[in-house]
C-alpha cells in the first residue's frame, strides 16, 4: 500500500520582505525516491531546514507518517526516523570515520546517561558501525581522522551516519556536491541500491543523479513548488522549461 | 606520544608529588609543601572547568563561583559549630551542584558569547551576596575556627592534608577519564565538535550539558572546602571573577581537551605568578602581557608541548 | 518615602542608565561589527576617568581635562587595536576573551604604579556643582542632570550616524558582510580601527563622567563591565536599540532597588529581616532580572540588527 510518508501543506517561510517559501504542499509516498529540484535561490535550503526540524516555519504542517510534527525538534524528528545529511559536509572533523557513525549507532541505542564503561570499546557501537561504513564502501578508512578524509569520502560517512539512524526517511541535500565524475558515478549507484527500502527526498543540482534516481520529481520555484510528477512528465513540462532556461534540462 | 606513555608520564608526575612531603621535610622547607598542595586543589579545580570548557567547548567564565559555595558551606557550617567533614563536605558538593544546577538551566539554553556574559554575571552576583551577608563576614570574610574533622585523619597535619588532597585530585583525574570516555563523554565532545550535526543524529545536547556543568560545580565545590581548609579562612574573594579567568588560563595554558593539561596549567600558572610576584609588586604589569602572548602564540598549551597527539 | 524621593531616584537611575548605554553602545557597536568579544572595554572606562582627572589637575580647566581626557582614551583605544587585538578577529571567542583578561591585568597595574592603588577624588568645576531646582520641592545636582543630557545627546548622535549617514551604512553592511564591503574597495581596517577607537572613547566619557561620582580606582572598570554585560544580554547584543532599552532598564532597576527595595520589604517582614535580607536582594536584583529575561527571551528584547 502506498501512502505518503510526508505530507507538507501550506508551508511559509518568510525572511523580512522574501518570501523563501510561499506555500508548499508536497507529498512524499513510501519507498519512493522523490527529487527536489529548482534554480538557485528557489529556497530549496529553506525547505530542508523546515523539513529537518532546524527552523521553524510562519505557517502550514508537516506531517511524517501520518503524524504532526511541525512542532518538534531537529532531534526530535531525528528520533522519529527521519534521517538527514548536509549539503554542506557536516560530520565530526576531529573523530575518526568509524568514531563519527558510533555516535550516530549511539543516538539511536539507548541512553547516553552512561559515565563509566568506555564507549569506543562497546561492541554494541562498533559492529553496527563498522557494517554501515562498510556499506557505503568506507571500511577501509574506518580509523582515519574524518577531517582527513577525500571529499567524496567525507560525503560517503554523510549517508553513512544517516543509515545509522536507522530512518525511515531520509533527506539528502546535495550528496554529490562537489563531486568529480567517476565518485559522482559511485554515489548514484550506491543510492540506487537504497531506492525502495528506504524513502528518500533527494534535493540536487546535478540532474544526472536526479533523473536516475527520482522517481517523481517536483520542480521547486520562488518558493512554491510549481510542478510534480516522474522524470518524463517534468521534462516535458512547459513551465519546468522555462523556469530552467538556459539550465540545459535535456529532453 | 601514545596513550601509554602518556599514562606512564602521568603516573611518574604524579608520584614526584608524592615524594615532595618527605624531601620538603628533609630540607626543611615547608613553603614548597604548602605552594603545591595549593597548586593541587587549584588542579582539581581547573580539571572540573576542563570537562566543561576543555572537553564540553562551554566557555564558563564564572567558575570560580563553586570555589565560593564550597568554601562558604565549610566555613558556615564551622562557624556554627559543625565540624564534621564528611557533612560539611558533603554539603560543600551539594549545594554547589545544586547552585550550578540553577545557574545552568537558565544558561546553557544561551551560547556563543551570551553564555560567557552571563556565567560571569551569575557569579558576580553571589560574589554580591557573599560581600553583603554581614554575619559572615561581609567583604572582609572570617577565619575557618576549626578545619574539617574526619575521624583519624588531623588536617592541620601538613602531611597528612597534603596527602588527602593527593589523593582527591588522583581521584578526580581517575573519574574524569571514565566521565569523558563513556558515553556521556562523547556525547560532550561531539556537541562541542559539531553542534549541528549532533543534533540531526537525534541528539539534543542541551540536557548533557547541563549534567556536565552541575558535575564540574559539584567538583569544584570539592576544591572548594578543600581550599578554605588551605587557607584557614574565608572569603568574597574566592568568587572573584578574575579567579574565574585564572581558572580557564589553567585549562587553556594547559592544554584544552587532555586530562593531565589542567594539572600542567595550574602548575605553570601559579609557579609564575609566585615567581614574579617575588620579583617585583607589580607583577600583574608583566602576567597581563604574558598572557595574551600566551593566547596569541602558545595556543595549543603545555600539554601540547609534552604529550603531543599522533595523529 | 515620598513622591519628590521616587522620583529623584528615578533620575538617578537615568542617569546610572545613560552611563550603562555609554558603555553598552561601545561593546555591542565592536561585537555587532567585529565580532570581537573585548573584555578590556572596562579598562577604557578607567583609563578616561584618570586621564580627565590627570589632565584637570595639571591644566587646571575642567574642559580641557575632559577633552584631553577623550582624546587620550581614544588614543589609547586605538594603539590597543593596532598592537594587540588585529589578531583576534579572526580568532574564536575563547581567545578573545582570554587575550583581553590578561589586557585587563595590565591596564590595572599599570594605573596602580602610576596613580597608586588608593581612591582618588575629583572635584566637579564650580559651575557645574550645585543643584537645580526641577519643580518645587525637587532639587536635583546640576552635575547629574549634564550627566542625562549628554548621554542621550550621544544616544541620538549614534542613532542617527547609523541609520542616517553612509558612515553608519557602511558600518551596518560591515556588520554582515565583511568580505563584500572589504571587495568594494572600503578599507574595512581602517573602519575597524575607528570604530573600536570611537568604543572605546565612548566608555571613557562614561568613566570620566563618573569619576567625580563614583570614585577613581584600579579596577573601577570591571564592576561596571559586568553591569554592562547584564545590560546587553537584556537588551540583545549587536543592537544599540538593545543596548539603550537594556540600560535604561537596568539603571533603573538598580537604582530604585537599591532606594526601595529595603523599606519596601520592611512593611512585610521585621526591621532586623528586612535590614539583613533588603541589601543582599537589592545587589542581586538585575541578575535576578537578567535571568527572567533569559528564561523567557534567550536572545534578549532586540536582537541583532543595528
Amino acid at each position: 500500500m502506498n501512502r505518503n510518508l510526508l505530507e507538507v501543506r501550506g508551508l511559509a517561510k518568510s525572511f523580512g520582505a522574501l518570501r523563501a517559501s510561499d506555500g508548499i504542499d508536497l507529498e512524499v509516498r513510501q519507498g519512493e525516491t522523490h527529487a527536489i529540484i529548482g534554480p538557485n535561490g528557489a529556497g530549496k535550503t529553506t525547505l530542508i531546514a523546515q523539513l529537518a526540524g532546524e527552523l521553524r516555519p510562519d505557517a502550514g504542517t508537516v506531517r511524517f507518517a501520518g503524524e504532526d510534527i511541525t512542532s518538534l525538534s531537529a532531534p526530535q524528528r531525528a528520533r522519529k526516523g527521519l534521517a538527514r545529511s548536509f549539503q554542506i559536509t557536516s560530520i565530526y572533523a576531529d573523530f575518526s570515520a568509524l568514531e563519527n557513525v558510533m555516535l550516530a549507532v549511539q543516538a539511536h541505542a539507548g541512553s547516553s546517561f552512561r559515565f563509566w564503561s568506555p564507549a569506543r570499546e562497546d561492541e554494541a557501537l562498533r559492529s553496527p558501525a563498522r557494517k554501515f561504513l562498510d556499506e557505503v564502501g568506507l571500511s577501509a578508512r574506518a580509523d582515519v581522522q574524518a577531517a582527513n578524509l577525500a571529499h567524496g569520502e567525507q560525503r560517503q560517512l554523510e549517508i553513512a551516519m544517516a543509515l545509522a539512524c536507522r530512518p525511515h526517511l531520509m533527506l539528502l541535500d546535495e550528496p554529490v556536491a562537489g563531486m568529480g565524475a567517476e565518485e559522482t558515478q559511485r554515489m548514484i549507484a550506491f543510492l540506487s541500491t537504497l531506492k525502495g527500502g528506504k524513502t528518500i527526498v533527494l534535493v540536487e543540482h546535478d540532474m544526472d543523479a536526479v533523473f536516475s534516481l527520482a522517481d517523481r520529481i517536483s520542480v521547486l520555484v520562488y518558493g512554491r513548488i510549481i510542478a510534480t510528477g516522474t522524470p518524463r512528465e517534468i521534462r516535458a513540462n512547459v513551465e519546468v522549461r522555462r523556469a530552467y532556461l538556459g539550465e540545459g534540462a535535456t529532453a | 606520544m601514545n596513550p601509554r606513555n602518556r599514562a606512564i608520564a602521568l603516573a611518574l608526575g604524579l608520584l614526584l608529588l608524592a615524594a615532595v612531603p618527605p624531601i620538603a621535610s628533609l630540607f626543611n622547607q615547608p613553603f614548597y609543601l604548602d605552594l603545591l598542595r595549593r597548586i593541587m586543589i587549584f588542579a582539581i579545580a581547573a580539571a572540573s572547568l576542563n570537562l566543561i570548557l576543555g572537553y564540553g567547548g562551554m566557555i564558563s567564565f564564572g567558575h570560580a563561583a563553586y570555589l565560593g559555595v564550597g568554601g562558604y558551606a565549610v566555613g558556615v557550617l564551622a562557624h556554627y559549630g559543625v565540624y564534621d567533614g564528611f557533612l560539611q563536605w558533603s554539603l560543600a558538593i551539594g549545594a554547589s551542584a545544586l547552585v550550578a544546577l540553577v545557574i545552568g538551566a537558565v544558561s546553557i539554553r544561551t551560547s556563543g558569547v551570551y553564555f560567557i556574559m552571563i556565567t560571569l554575571a551569575f557569579t558576580q552576583m553571589l560574589y554580591y551576596l557573599g560581600i553583603s551577608i554581614e554575619e559572615f563576614g561581609g567583604d572582609d570574610g572570617m577565619r575557618l575556627a576549626v578545619r574539617s574533622r574526619f575521624p583519624g585523619l588531623d588536617l592541620s597535619d601538613a602531611n597528612a592534608f597534603y596527602y588527602l588532597v593527593l589523593a582527591v585530585l588522583v581521584l578526580v583525574l581517575f573519574l574524569g577519564h571514565r566521565l569523558v570516555n563513556s558515553r556521556f563523554g562523547l556525547v560532550i565532545r561531539a556537541a562541542r565538535s559539531n553542534e549541528a550535526r549532533t543534533r540531526a543524529v537525534g541528539v539534543s545536547p542541551y540536557p548533557y550539558r547541563l549534567a556536565a556543568f552541575v558535575i564540574a560545580g559539584a567538583v569544584c565545590g570539592l576544591a572548594g572546602a578543600l581550599l578554605v581548609n588551605h587557607t584557614g579562612y574565608l572569603t568574597p574573594e574566592f568568587m572573584n571573577w578574575t579567579r574565574s579567568g585564572e581558572l580557564m588560563f589553567m585549562v587553556i595554558l594547559g592544554g584544552i581537551g587532555s586530562l593531565a593539561g589542567p594539572v600542567l596549567g595550574a602548575f605553570a600558572l601559579l609557579v609564575l605568578e609566585d615567581l614574579l610576584s617575588g620579583w617585583t609588586e607589580h607583577w600583574q604589569l608583566i602576567l597581563g602581557p604574558l598572557l595574551v602572548l600566551s593566547v596569541l602564540f602558545f595556543r595549543r598549551g603545555l600539554a601540547g608541548l609534552f604529550f603531543p597527539k599522533n595523529e | 518615602m515620598n513622591f519628590f524621593l521616587v522620583l529623584e531616584q528615578t533620575l538617578n537611575g537615568l542617569q546610572l542608565g545613560v552611563m550603562l548605554f555609554l558603555m553598552a553602545a561601545g561593546l555591542t557597536l565592536v561585537f555587532g561589527i567585529m565580532n570581537l568579544m573585548n573584555l578590556a572595554h572596562g579598562s577604557f572606562y578607567m583609563v578616561g576617568a584618570y586621564l580627565a582627572t590627570y589632565f584637570y589637575q595639571v591644566t587646571g580647566s575642567y574642559l580641557l581635562g575632559v577633552l584631553l581626557g577623550l582624546a587620550g582614551t581614544l588614543a589609547v583605544g586605538v594603539a590597543v587595536e593596532l598592537v594587540a587585538l588585529r589578531t583576534l578577529y579572526e580568532r574564536d571567542h575563547l581567545d578573545q576573551v582570554l587575550a583581553t583578561f590578561g589586557l585587563i591585568l595590565f591596564f590595572n597595574e599599570l594605573a596602580a604604579m602610576i596613580w597608586g592603588r588608593a581612591a582618588l577624588y575629583t572635584d566637579i568645576p564650580d559651575y557645574l556643582s550645585g543643584h537645580v531646582d526641577l519643580l518645587p520641592g525637587l532639587r536635583y545636582p546640576l552635575y547629574r542632570l549634564v550627566i542625562i543630557v549628554v548621554g542621550l545627546a550621544v544616544a541620538a548622535l549614534l542613532w542617527f550616524v547609523v541609520a542616517r549617514t553612509r558612515l553608519g551604512m557602511l558600518i551596518r553592511a560591515g556588520a554582515s558582510n565583511r568580505a563584500m564591503v572589504a571587495a568594494l574597495g572600503v578599507n574595512i581596517r581602517l573602519l575597524y580601527t575607528l570604530v573600536f577607537g570611537f568604543g572605546a572613547a565612548l566608555a571613557g566619557l562614561a568613566g570620566l563622567m563618573a569619576g567625580p561620582i563614583h570614585v577613581v580606582q584600579p579596577g573601577m572598570g570591571e564592576l561596571i563591565l559586568i553591569e554592562v554585560f547584564v545590560v546587553i544580554v537584556i537588551g540583545g547584543i549587536g543592537s544599540i536599540r538593545g543596548a539603550l532599552a537594556g540600560a535604561l532598564i537596568v539603571g533603573m532597576v538598580d537604582t530604585l532597588g537599591r532606594a526601595f527595595l529595603k523599606p519596601t520589604l520592611a512593611t512585610v517582614l521585621s526591621p532586623t529581616a528586612a535590614d539583613a535580607a533588603g541589601p543582599a536582594l537589592a545587589s542581586m536584583l538585575i541578575y535576578l532580572l537578567m535571568a527572567v529575561v533569559l528564561a523567557l527571551k534567550p536572545q534578549g528584547l532586540f536582537p541583532a540588527r543595528l
